[in-house]
C-alpha cells in the first residue's frame, strides 16, 4: 500500500518535474487506489476544435494512454477513439452515461462554443431525428457534471476560432456557462501538454480541485513565466538576439511571446521531453494566454493587453507581469532597459 | 421499400461528420455526406500579418498539422519569392514524413480497425455495433495487442518529429524560408534510430496486420468503388528550384480520369456551393472565391464545398497517390484497388515507402549549414500557392497578399474533395458515390457505412475551415 502523498507534495511534484520524467507516472499506484471504487466516468465533447487537444492527450507518456484509458478513467464518450457511432454513441454512450451518473461524471470540453446562427455552425449528432447543436449539448451536460474540465485554449478562452472577426460567434466555455454555478478548471494550451491534462485529472481525483490563478488555470502548471525559465534567457540578459531563424540568441526580435506566457513548457519539455517551442529555434506564441492568438506571431511584442485592465509594451510587460506574480523578472528586465542593453527595434505603432 | 439510415456523428474520424443514406431492400440507393461544423479560419487570416498563416492555418486540423504547415510555408515562400536552403527543404520533409507515420498508424489501428477487430469490453471500446467480426480469436487478440502497441508507436513518431519541430501538435519548427532547428550529428542520429524502430513496426506489424484483416475481409476489395477519378498534387520535394509546383517530388503530381493518366493543371481546380450552406454568387477559383455562410439555405446540406477538377469528381489520398505514382502492388489490384481494403492497403504501403525514404533523407542533412532563408515581406500585391500531399490527400493553400497583409486565403483540402456534397451539376461527391450499392444488413448496426467512410480517413476540421467572405456581410449576419 503506497503512502499517500500530501496535496503539497503532489503540487511540488507536478510543478518540479523535469523534462523526460513526467510526473503522472509516479502516481499510478495512488490512482489505482482511487479507482478501486470504479473508474470515474468521463465524457469528452468537441465543439469548434481541431482535435489537437485529443491528439496531445494521446502523447501522454507516464502514464501512457493505455493506462489512462484502462486504469484511471472510464472514457465513455470521445468522438475520435470510441467504438460506437451515430445513435448508439449519442443515446447509449453519451446521454445514458450522463443520466446514470448525474453529478458524478467529469465533462471534458475541447473547442470553443459557436453561438452564432442559433448554434447551427456546429451540430454534433441527432436526437429524435433532430440535429443537436453543440451549444445545447454543452448546456445540458455541464449542468449534470461533477465538474467541467476545459482542455485547450479554445474552450478556456475562445482561442483561434474566436479570433477577430470571430466569424461564428465563438465564446469560451466559462463565458457560455457564466452565472450557472458550475465548477470549472481551465487547462489551456494550443494544444495543452498531456501532463497538464492528465495531471489535472489526477489532482481532481486524488485531492480535489487544484489551486488556480485569475484565469482559472492550475498554478502547478501555469504559475511560471516562460521568459523567466527559458534556456535562452542568458542571451536576453546579455543582449544577444536572434535576427533570423537558425541564429543563436533570445527569440524576442523574431516574435517570441515568452515574456507574457505562463506555463512550464520550458522546463517540462514537449513530446516526452524531446524538445520545446523555443529550444527548437522557434518562438513561444503565447498559446496558454487568454489573448492568444490576438497578436502578430512573428513580430517583436509591442503594445499588448497584459492583464484585463492593464496594457503594457514589450519593454515593460515583464515588469507588469513580474509584479503581478512574484520576484525575478521585474528587476532583471529593468536592469536591461536602464542599462541600455535591451536592443529593441523601434515600435512601428508608436 | 426504401428506408433512411442516418449515422450522426460518424466517430473515429477527425471532426464533425454525418452520413445519411437511403436503402431499398437493404441496398444503398442514395447517399449524403454532411460536414456539420464551420469555423471560418481563413476569414480570421484576412488583414493579418501574412506570416501568421504559419500559426493560424496549422490549427485548421491537428491530426495533420504538418500538411497545413508545409502548404502555408510554401505559399509564403512563393509569395515572398524565396526558397529554403537544402537543409530547410529536407527538415520540412522529415517533419512531414514523421507525421505521415503518426497519422497512418493512428488511422489504421485506432480509427479504422475497430470496425473489423473486437476491442476489450470496456469503454471506449463498448458500446459497439453488432457486426460480422470475422477474425479468429487468436488473431483478434493479437490485433488488440497491436492496437495498444500502435498507440506507443504513433506517440514515438511524434517524438521523432519534435526533434525538429519543438513540439507537436502546434509545431514551431517550420517558417517561411525553411525550418528553425539547427542540424548536428546528435539530432541526426537521434532521429535515425527512432526512425529505425518505426520502420520495424511499419514493415513487421502495420503492413502484415492490414494484410491479415484484408484476407479475412476479402469481399471488401469489391465494396466502396467511388468515382475512380484520382488527383494528386505531389509532395516531398527532392530538389532545389524556385517553383515548388514544378519540382521533382517523392510523390509525383498527376490525375487519373476515366481510365486515363494526365499531368496536373492546378488552374482546373474549382469549388462549387449549390448544395453547401453558402450564398450561390461566388467565384469558383480558389484564388478569388469570396463566399458568405447561409446556414438555412434550402436544398443545401453541408458546410463542405464541392471541389472539382475540370468538372470531375475526384478522390484524393493514399490510393490516389499510389496509383498516380504507379506503385506496382496497387496498380496490380486493378478495379479492386478502388475499394475499402484497397485504400487501407495503399495507405500501409505508403507508410513503409515514406519511412524508408526518410532514412535516406536524414543523412542528406548538412550539420552547420543554414536551415532558413531570410526575407522581407513584400509591400506590393503577391499571390502565393502551396501544393502538398497531406496524409489524407491533395492539399492546396492559395494566399493573396496586399500591402503586406493577407487579402485572400483559401485552403482546398483533402476531405473537401472526398466528402463533398453534390456539385452544381448534381454529381455526388466521392464518398457519396462509394456508398452507393452497398448492402446494409442491419439498419440499427450500419457497420458497412462506417467501414466505407473511414477507409477515406476523413478530416472534417480541415474540410470546413473556410473562407474568404465579404467582411461586412459576415458581420451583419452574426449580429442578426
Amino acid at each position: 500500500m503506497p503512502t499517500r502523498l500530501s496535496r503539497r507534495e503532489f503540487m511540488r511534484l507536478c510543478a518540479g518535474s523535469a523534462a523526460g520524467i513526467a510526473m503522472s507516472g509516479l502516481l499510478a499506484p495512488y490512482l489505482a487506489e482511487a479507482a478501486e471504487a470504479g473508474l470515474p466516468p468521463v465524457i469528452w465533447i468537441q465543439g469548434a476544435s481541431c482535435t489537437g487537444c485529443a491528439v496531445s492527450l494521446l502523447n501522454t507518456v507516464h502514464p501512457d494512454i493505455e493506462n489512462v484509458l484502462l486504469k484511471i478513467i472510464s472514457l465513455r464518450y470521445q468522438p475520435n477513439v470510441m467504438a460506437a457511432a451515430g445513435d448508439l454513441a449519442i443515446n447509449e454512450a453519451l446521454f445514458k452515461t450522463a443520466a446514470e451518473n448525474k453529478g458524478k461524471f467529469y465533462l471534458v470540453v475541447e473547442g470553443a462554443v459557436p453561438t452564432g446562427a442559433d448554434g447551427l455552425f456546429c451540430t454534433v449528432g441527432e436526437r429524435d431525428g433532430k440535429p443537436i447543436t453543440f451549444t445545447s449539448m454543452l448546456a445540458e451536460l455541464a449542468s449534470q457534471a461533477a465538474a467541467v474540465l476545459n482542455f485547450g485554449t479554445c474552450s478556456c478562452f475562445g482561442g483561434i476560432p474566436a479570433a477577430d472577426p470571430n466569424p461564428t460567434g465563438c465564446v469560451s466555455v466559462p463565458e457560455f456557462l457564466k452565472g450557472k454555478n458550475i465548477t470549472m478548471i481551465n487547462v489551456p494550451g494550443c494544444p495543452p501538454h498531456p501532463d497538464w491534462m492528465v495531471g489535472t485529472i489526477a489532482q481532481v481525483l486524488l485531492y480535489g480541485l487544484p489551486e488556480v490563478d485569475t484565469f482559472g488555470r492550475p498554478t502547478m502548471f501555469f504559475g511560471r513565466m516562460i521568459h523567466d525559465n527559458c534556456e535562452r534567457r542568458q542571451y536576453f540578459d546579455n543582449g544577444i538576439f536572434a535576427e533570423k531563424f537558425g541564429d543563436p540568441g533570445c527569440m524576442l526580435q523574431l516574435g517570441c511571446k515568452g515574456p507574457l506566457a505562463y506555463c512550464d513548457a520550458s522546463t517540462r519539455g514537449w513530446n516526452n521531453g524531446v524538445n520545446w517551442c523555443v529550444r527548437c529555434g522557434g518562438t513561444c506564441v503565447g498559446c496558454t494566454d487568454p489573448e492568444f492568438p490576438n497578436w502578430t506571431m512573428y513580430e517583436r511584442m509591442s503594445e499588448l493587453a497584459a492583464w484585463p485592465t492593464i496594457s503594457a509594451s514589450a519593454d515593460t510587460i515583464g515588469l507588469v507581469l513580474g509584479a503581478a506574480t512574484a520576484l525575478g523578472i521585474g528587476g532583471h528586465l529593468a536592469g536591461n532597459v536602464f542599462a541600455g542593453r535591451f536592443k529593441g527595434k523601434p515600435h512601428e505603432e508608436e | 421499400m426504401t428506408q433512411k439510415i442516418i449515422v450522426d456523428p460518424v466517430t473515429r474520424i477527425e471532426g464533425h461528420l454525418k452520413v445519411e443514406v437511403e436503402v431499398d431492400n437493404g441496398v444503398v440507393v442514395d447517399a449524403r455526406c454532411t460536414g456539420t461544423m464551420f469555423r471560418g479560419l481563413e476569414l480570421i487570416m484576412q488583414g493579418r500579418d501574412p506570416r501568421d498563416a504559419q500559426q493560424i492555418m496549422i490549427r485548421i486540423c491537428s491530426v495533420c498539422p504538418l500538411a497545413h504547415s508545409n502548404a502555408a510555408a510554401l505559399a509564403l515562400d512563393s509569395a515572398f519569392g524565396i526558397e529554403p536552403p537544402p537543409n530547410g527543404r529536407i527538415l520540412r520533409n522529415l517533419m512531414f514524413g514523421s507525421n505521415y507515420l503518426q497519422s497512418h498508424i493512428l488511422h489504421f489501428f485506432h480509427l479504422a480497425a475497430l470496425d473489423y477487430v473486437k476491442g476489450p469490453d470496456v469503454p471506449p471500446f463498448v458500446p459497439r455495433y453488432q457486426a460480422d467480426y470475422r477474425l479468429p480469436d487468436a488473431i483478434n487478440k493479437a490485433a488488440v495487442d497491436r492496437y495498444l502497441q500502435a498507440l506507443q508507436m504513433r506517440r514515438k513518431a511524434h517524438e521523432m518529429l519534435a526533434i525538429w519541430s519543438g513540439r507537436v501538435p502546434g509545431m514551431q519548427g517550420i517558417v517561411p524560408g525553411g525550418a528553425t532547428e539547427t542540424v548536428n550529428a546528435q539530432k541526426i542520429i537521434d532521429f535515425k534510430f527512432r526512425l529505425a524502430e518505426l520502420i520495424d513496426f511499419v514493415d513487421n506489424v502495420y503492413v502484415p496486420t492490414v494484410q491479415a484483416v484484408a484476407e479475412a475481409y476479402a469481399d471488401w476489395f469489391d465494396i466502396g468503388r467511388g468515382p475512380k477519378n484520382l488527383l494528386a498534387f505531389g509532395g516531398f520535394p527532392l530538389e532545389e528550384g524556385p517553383d515548388h509546383v514544378a519540382k521533382k517530388k517523392f510523390f509525383p503530381s498527376g490525375v487519373y480520369i476515366g481510365g486515363k493518366d494526365a499531368p496536373l493543371d492546378p488552374d482546373k481546380v474549382t469549388e462549387q456551393v449549390k448544395y453547401s450552406w453558402y450564398a450561390d454568387d461566388i467565384a469558383k477559383s480558389p484564388t478569388e472565391a469570396v463566399v458568405k455562410p447561409e446556414p438555412t439555405k434550402p436544398e443545401a446540406y453541408s458546410w463542405l464545398k464541392a471541389p472539382r477538377y475540370a468538372g470531375h469528381v475526384m478522390e484524393v489520398g493514399p490510393l490516389a497517390r499510389q496509383w498516380v505514382m504507379g506503385t506496382k502492388e496497387v496498380r496490380a489490384l486493378g478495379d479492386k484497388a478502388f475499394s475499402v481494403m484497397g485504400r487501407h492497403f495503399a495507405r500501409a504501403i505508403e507508410a513503409s515507402q515514406i519511412a524508408h525514404a526518410m532514412d535516406e533523407w536524414v543523412m542528406q542533412l548538412q550539420p552547420g549549414e543554414p536551415v532558413a532563408t531570410p526575407y522581407e515581406i513584400p509591400k506590393e500585391e503577391r499571390q502565393g500557392i502551396g501544393l502538398v500531399e497531406g496524409s489524407r490527400g491533395a492539399l492546396g493553400h492559395w494566399h493573396k497578399i496586399e500591402g503586406g497583409r493577407t487579402a485572400v486565403y483559401n485552403a482546398v483540402v483533402p476531405t473537401t474533395w472526398n466528402c463533398s456534397p453534390r456539385d452544381d451539376l448534381g454529381q455526388r461527391g466521392a464518398v457519396e458515390q462509394a456508398l452507393l450499392g452497398v448492402t446494409v444488413k442491419d439498419a440499427n448496426n450500419p457497420v458497412e457505412l462506417v467501414r466505407i467512410v473511414r477507409a477515406f480517413d476523413p478530416c472534417l476540421a480541415c474540410a470546413i475551415h473556410l473562407m474568404t467572405p465579404d467582411k461586412k456581410e459576415i458581420a451583419q449576419f452574426i449580429v442578426g
